[in-house]
């Protein structure tokens, strides 16, 4: 019989055969490439127990308009039975911009929650036991000021920060690859961020400093072989310049953690997770050495893939979630965000959120899917497909150690131009039909009924404009200047940075203020611009 | 007699603080790709420099891309200071994640098209090129 197409190939490219077989698993040995769960490599998983121990941390990204609202968010959705928070931060947050700063105009509060001061901070977490949840902050240019925020407001209600939980995107390769939000050259912005890094590894152990992101990467167009590598070669980055630092690998590897997509593809996703752990733990082994086997451990969040959401017949979202969602159950993740069904319409409304929730809570409760570890390993389809993701990643890790790393990679615009040609090749795969999206080019109909979606009024800018105003009459001049100061002196030796920062904020500068103040020493970004 | 016809001119480009670049240079790609002359503004413009960019280029037609929910305030901008400068003739579309009822707004106040997600980019290159008549 004839088959549907010629060729098929995975999302990302990659032939698909008819069959698999033991034909292509020639040299792939089970105690070397595979072994137990909780074992190197760990590739079946990071626990022997996995989610019969417990389950992933359902954790829902949620910020919009002021503090209060984002408090009221959060407070809905722990009621709902989340686990763990993680805050959405607005575009001027994001640049390290005060609410009231003119280049803000139009986008307080719009796609996330302004914070511009401690005080913003301490209203986002009112009622909210900051040691009995974990919290996660996507926030990565100014993300040592929105941290030094985050721990004065501990400070305030007397909590240790040992017993602070959480996780700090605080990742500016991929925002210089993907994202696009950034304030500093790359040289100053890796250093503050191994100064975040060198900072937990004594004082907050509990936190992961830094979120090593494909999210992004894949969001603005990657394959999954790209995302794999560029995330990795990112996350190996960091690792060489804390050891550079004089930080022994063991002191802070196991703090870190990493952040990826989850797509339509499915096995090739499962596959992703999997080969992702394997050659972190191998890289990390070869280059590194560390005698701490949780040095070793890829843990990881998991968010299912906005890009693959339709405006037009917005409900088949959830169906596309629930299969994503399952891949990233099946490939083993530690942490998972489910998208809302209308997010390509606007951010989430309350009953979208909660229905995303429940999408995880069922697949947890109801489908016993998660009472075995690893259920697709030996597959002969799947562990193809993981080698193949794995020897893919390792093909661009060659390029870029030839290129002399990820940071000249990305002045000459090398991981840039790669992710924008491959999401052309996939528009004109959707435009030629090759790729059916259904409701895009197949099954379309003339106009979907409307779904009730979330708005931001303009009242939010005004509001934080006012609230800024008044701190800034209220607090004493000289004290947040002389804090100042010891920021710029501090930034320009090589000092951490982080007491300073905590000093600052409670001194009562914004953020805004801090971040110009780190640019006059630092320094502004231009991006090479790819098209 | 044959007049040769000119190529389009047009400015793409991001106004904001918005860094979703995907779409808008699958977009500039598209329409270069189609003959146009594209001028690509890189990422976060302001609206002033948007408009004075269009007015010193002398563009036919401006494409803002924005995915952050700042649509309303800097299509409006925009529109404003292409007006103060006598620019008005100078045709302002745009696409990212833009509410059905946003979108009406827009249109009201001079937005000629928006593009949503999941538009096909012959869609674009044919609004684009039917500019011109």
């Amino acid at each position: 019989m004839q088959e549907r197409r010629p060729q098929f190939s995975s999302l990302s490219g990659l032939n698909i055969e008819r069959l698999y077989t033991a034909e292509h698993l020639k040299g792939w040995a089970p105690e070397t490439d595979l072994g137990a769960p909780g074992e190197f490599p760990y590739t079946r998983g990071l626990y022997p127990t996995m989610y019969r121990g417990r389950f992933w941390t359902m954790r829902q990204f949620a910020g919009f308009g002021s503090a209060d609202d984002t408090n009221r968010r959060f407070t809905y959705l722990l009621q709902h039975g989340q686990t763990g928070l993680s805050v959405a931060f607005d575009m001027p947050t994001l640049m390290g911009l005060d609410s009231d700063d003119p280049r803000a105009r139009g986008e307080v509060g719009y796609c996330g929650v302004a914070i511009s001061s401690l005080a913003d901070m301490e209203r986002l977490f009112d009622g909210i036991a900051l040691d009995q949840i974990t919290t996660s902050m996507t926030i990565n240019g100014p993300a040592a000021v929105l941290f030094a925020m985050y721990l004065a407001v501990a400070e305030r209600r007397g909590i240790p920060f040992a017993h602070l939980g959480g996780t700090l995107q605080n990742d500016i390769l991929k925002e210089y690859i993907a994202q696009k939000e950034w304030l500093f050259p790359p040289e100053p912005h890796i250093r503050l961020i191994v100064d975040v890094i060198s900072y937990c590894a004594t004082q907050v152990p509990k936190w992961h400093p830094i979120s090593i992101s494909g999210y992004h990467i894949r969001e603005a167009g990657s394959t999954a072989v790209q995302e794999l590598a560029f995330t990795l070669y990112d996350g190996l980055t960091y690792v060489e310049a804390a050891v550079k630092a004089g930080l022994a690998v063991d002191d802070f590897a196991p703090q870190l953690s990493l952040f990826f997509n989850v797509h339509n593809d499915f096995f090739e996703e499962i596959a992703k997770f999997r080969a992702a752990r394997r050659l972190w733990a191998r890289e990390m082994r070869r280059r590194y050495h560390p005698n701490n086997p949780q040095s070793l451990l890829l843990r990881c969040h998991a968010q299912t893939a906005g890009s693959s959401l339709t405006a037009q017949q917005p409900m088949n979202n959830v169906v596309r979630t629930t299969l994503q969602a399952l891949a990233a159950v099946l490939g083993g993740t530690q942490s998972l965000h489910t998208n809302s069904m209308d997010e390509t319409l606007a951010l989430p409304s309350e009953e979208a959120v909660k229905l995303a929730l429940r999408t995880q809570q069922v697949m947890a409760h109801e489908s016993e899917i998660p009472d075995t570890v690893d259920p697709l390993g030996g597959s002969y389809y799947v562990e193809a497909l993981t080698n193949r993701l794995e020897e893919g990643a390792r093909d661009y890790f060659r390029r870029l150690d030839e290129m002399g790393g990820m940071v000249t990679a990305i002045e000459r615009g090398f991981p840039q131009r790669e992710i924008l040609d491959a999401s052309q090749r996939y528009q004109r795969e959707v435009e030629k039909k090759e790729r059916i999206i259904v409701g895009i080019n197949e099954y379309t109909e003339p106009d979907s009924s409307p779904i009730p979606i979330l708005k931001i009024g303009p009242n939010v800018e005004q509001e934080q404009i006012a609230r800024l105003s008044d701190l800034r009459k209220s607090r004493d001049p000289f004290k947040m200047a002389g804090a100042l100061e010891e920021l710029q002196e501090a930034a320009s030796c090589s000092d951490n940075l982080m007491p300073s920062l905590i000093e600052a904020v409670k001194a009562k500068a914004t953020l805004g203020e801090i971040c110009a103040a780190l640019k006059e020493v630092f320094g502004t970004y231009r991006e090479p611009v790819v098209l | 007699m044959t007049v040769a016809t000119k190529p389009i001119r047009v400015l793409i480009g991001k106004v904001g603080l918005d860094g979703h670049d995907r779409g808008v240079k699958l977009v500039a790609r598209a329409l270069r790709d189609a003959g146009m002359e594209v001028i690509y503004t890189g990422l976060h413009q302001t609206p002033e420099q948007v408009a004075a960019t269009a007015v010193q280029e002398d563009v036919q037609a401006v494409g803002l891309s924005l995915l952050s929910g700042a649509h309303k305030h800097l299509f409006r901008r925009v529109l404003e200071l292409l007006k103060d400068q006598g620019a008005e003739d100078i045709v302002v579309f745009g696409g990212g994640i833009i509410p059905d009822e946003d979108q009406a707004e827009l249109k009201a106040v001079g937005v000629k098209a928006l593009f949503t997600p999941g538009t096909a980019m012959s869609e674009i290159v044919g609004f684009v090129r039917g500019l011109r008549s």
